[in-house]
């Protein structure tokens, strides 16, 4: 069930905006024990909401993104643990975002919305955290930009989980990564309908450049392999016909991605969160330094790559590793031999599973009754 | 917790010996777990395992050991220089490709290192290679054709391999059947274990 809650207080951002009031859209599964230690806040990643687990009563099609991992009996079960997942600010499936109405201009923020930061995200689910009554969580977990928050809560606010599950993630975006966000952003901003970010008072949206925003990010989701075993040079039908028309199955594939993300995903919202992307850096602030802004984690970590991810490659996550190491906290580490590239995480695999599912039956065991 | 106090593993208590209470030690190839989990019950002591097998990763997991999935030939470039009082390499030495950086890797990360392997010289050994043989035994389970154990070597090879590379043997026990062997090591011992330094 979708709920939201509003907040009147004051949320000072990292850009130095301050965000009087907002909203938060959440979700929660589960049931909250006497002591409210079961909790596991669960973090989205680039574009999806707090719908987490399961399916709507009136939308049987609409199924939670992560709902291989998280439900009754599933590797997050939610027959023991109450798990919550809210959607970030600055989205716009139901979080105050640029498709809110600014309430000191009445007008909706557009591309007056402020830039958001990881940070930022960590500290208004931390605020929802207080209003609900957790103290301390059992976990927080996330996949990809979720594991960044998972990442961020274990530096900002070490006392308030006792494990942090980071699965598919990197200390910060290399050039790399930065460069592929760009391509995306730029394909937004100059598609004529963009309008500054104000497309709204415009009555469009910049759906054109959203669409290939979109398709350059499943290409970086894929492996080579995953993507050769899947498309191939396969041909839709017979022989080359030597057009622009949609081909290749790998045309085709990513044309209906990004026509069915351009229908559904707010463009402001897509930019920002790539920009939270690109600052998220907590050795920065320590001089680049991973360990030292890794100093302050008391919660066990547990880190998953993935072989085939090449977006956020083993690599990435052995930095995160080390940091910890290096600290002497609590850390494990698992590589899974998996071929799909960055989208493994959100994939069924049993070994893959199997790990989370032991993590959380550890977890489990150390609630106190 | 699922795991029993080890007693299918004689060298364990050989190796807890040498380790003093409160310390942080690395376990190389530390299948489930079993020994950080004895060393953290008798010894209090922090750590890490380092395996790279997916079912004992798992097992690690299950058993609350923190582990970290690693290849050992790679290196152990995720442990900084001198950051373990000791770092322990059980019955794992005799299955590596490159023995010697891995020794070169132990006093890096290590202050001192731990090792035992099965000794190679053990008269059964001996007696089996004698008789036209390779030696198949309890510490040696394997068949030639399909045994991980690429590097076997004898107490006297690995003294002489240590004492050319200027590592020091602090201690030395030699077991057979889990009872300590003072007489002819080399001869009586089943396995051997060492504490030494850089």
């Amino acid at each position: 069930m979708p709920r939201s809650m509003d907040f009147k207080q004051a949320l000072p951002l990292q850009c130095g905006t301050i965000l009087n009031e907002y909203t938060l859209a959440y979700e929660t599964y589960g049931t909250l024990n006497a002591n409210a230690s079961n909790a596991v806040l669960v973090c989205h990643a680039l574009n999806a909401s707090h719908h987490v687990a399961g399916i709507y009563a009136d939308q049987p099609h609409n199924i939670g993104w992560w709902d291989n991992m998280i439900g009754p009996g599933k590797p997050l079960d939610t027959d023991r643990f109450f798990v919550i997942c809210i959607n970030n600010l600055g989205g716009c499936h139901g979080s105050t975002g640029p498709l809110s109405i600014n309430p000191q201009t009445e007008q909706p923020w557009g591309g007056h919305f402020p830039m958001i930061t990881v940070e930022d995200w960590v500290d208004a689910q931390a605020r929802l955290a207080d209003a609900i009554g957790i103290q301390q969580f059992a976990a927080v977990m996330g996949g990809s930009l979720g594991a960044m928050q998972a990442l961020a809560w274990s530096i900002r606010y070490p006392s308030r989980l006792r494990h942090s599950i980071v699965i598919a993630c990197a200390p910060n975006l290399s050039a790399q990564n930065i460069a592929f966000n760009e391509v995306a952003r730029q394909a937004i901003m100059t598609d004529p309908d963009f309008h500054d970010g104000d497309y709204q008072q415009h009555s469009s949206a910049p759906k054109r450049g959203l669409r290939v925003a979109r398709m350059v990010g499943h290409i970086t989701y894929l492996s080579d392999d995953e993507m050769a075993h899947k498309f191939g040079r396969q041909l839709k039908q017979g022989d080359p016909k030597y057009t622009f028309a949609s081909e290749f199955e790998i045309e085709s594939y990513l044309r209906h991605q990004g026509d069915k993300f351009a229908d559904y995903f707010d463009a402001n919202t897509y930019l920002r969160i790539t920009k939270a992307l690109d600052y998220f850096d907590p050795a920065h602030a320590h001089g680049d330094n991973l360990t030292q802004a890794m100093a302050s984690v008391e919660a066990a970590v547990l880190v998953i790559s993935f072989t085939t991810d090449w977006r956020f490659a083993p690599a990435r996550s052995r930095e995160i590793v080390r940091a910890l190491i290096d600290n002497r906290s609590r850390v494990s580490y698992a590589e899974i031999d998996a071929p799909h590239g960055h989208d493994a995480f959100l994939l069924t695999d049993s070994r893959y599973h199997q790990l989370v599912s032991r993590y959380f039956a550890r977890i489990e065991s150390e609630l106190k009754p | 917790m699922i795991i029993n106090v080890p007693t299918q593993r004689a060298d364990f208590a050989a190796i807890a010996q040498w380790i003093t209470r409160d310390t942080h030690v690395l376990d190389l190839g530390c299948g489930d777990g079993t020994l950080l989990h004895y060393l953290q019950s008798t010894r209090n002591v922090t750590g890490y395992g380092v395996e790279i097998d997916d079912h004992n990763v798992l097992a690690c997991v299950n058993n609350g050991i923190n582990v970290i999935q690693s290849d050992l030939e790679q290196g152990l470039a995720e442990f900084a220089d001198h950051s373990f009082d000791y770092v322990v390499l059980s019955q794992t030495l005799q299955a590596m490709r490159n023995s010697e950086r891995i020794m070169q890797e132990m006093l890096r990360v290590g202050r001192a290192g731990i090792i035992t392997f099965p000794n190679f010289g053990y008269w059964k050994n001996r007696l089996q290679v004698l008789s036209g043989g390779m030696p198949v035994s309890q510490n040696l389970p394997y068949a030639w054709y399909d045994t991980p154990n690429i590097h076997h070597c004898t107490i006297a090879d690995f003294e002489a391999f240590c004492a050319a590379r200027n590592i020091h043997i602090l201690a030395r026990t030699v077991l057979t059947n889990g009872e300590t062997v003072r007489l002819w090591p080399n001869f009586y011992g089943e396995l051997a274990v060492y504490h030494f330094g850089g």
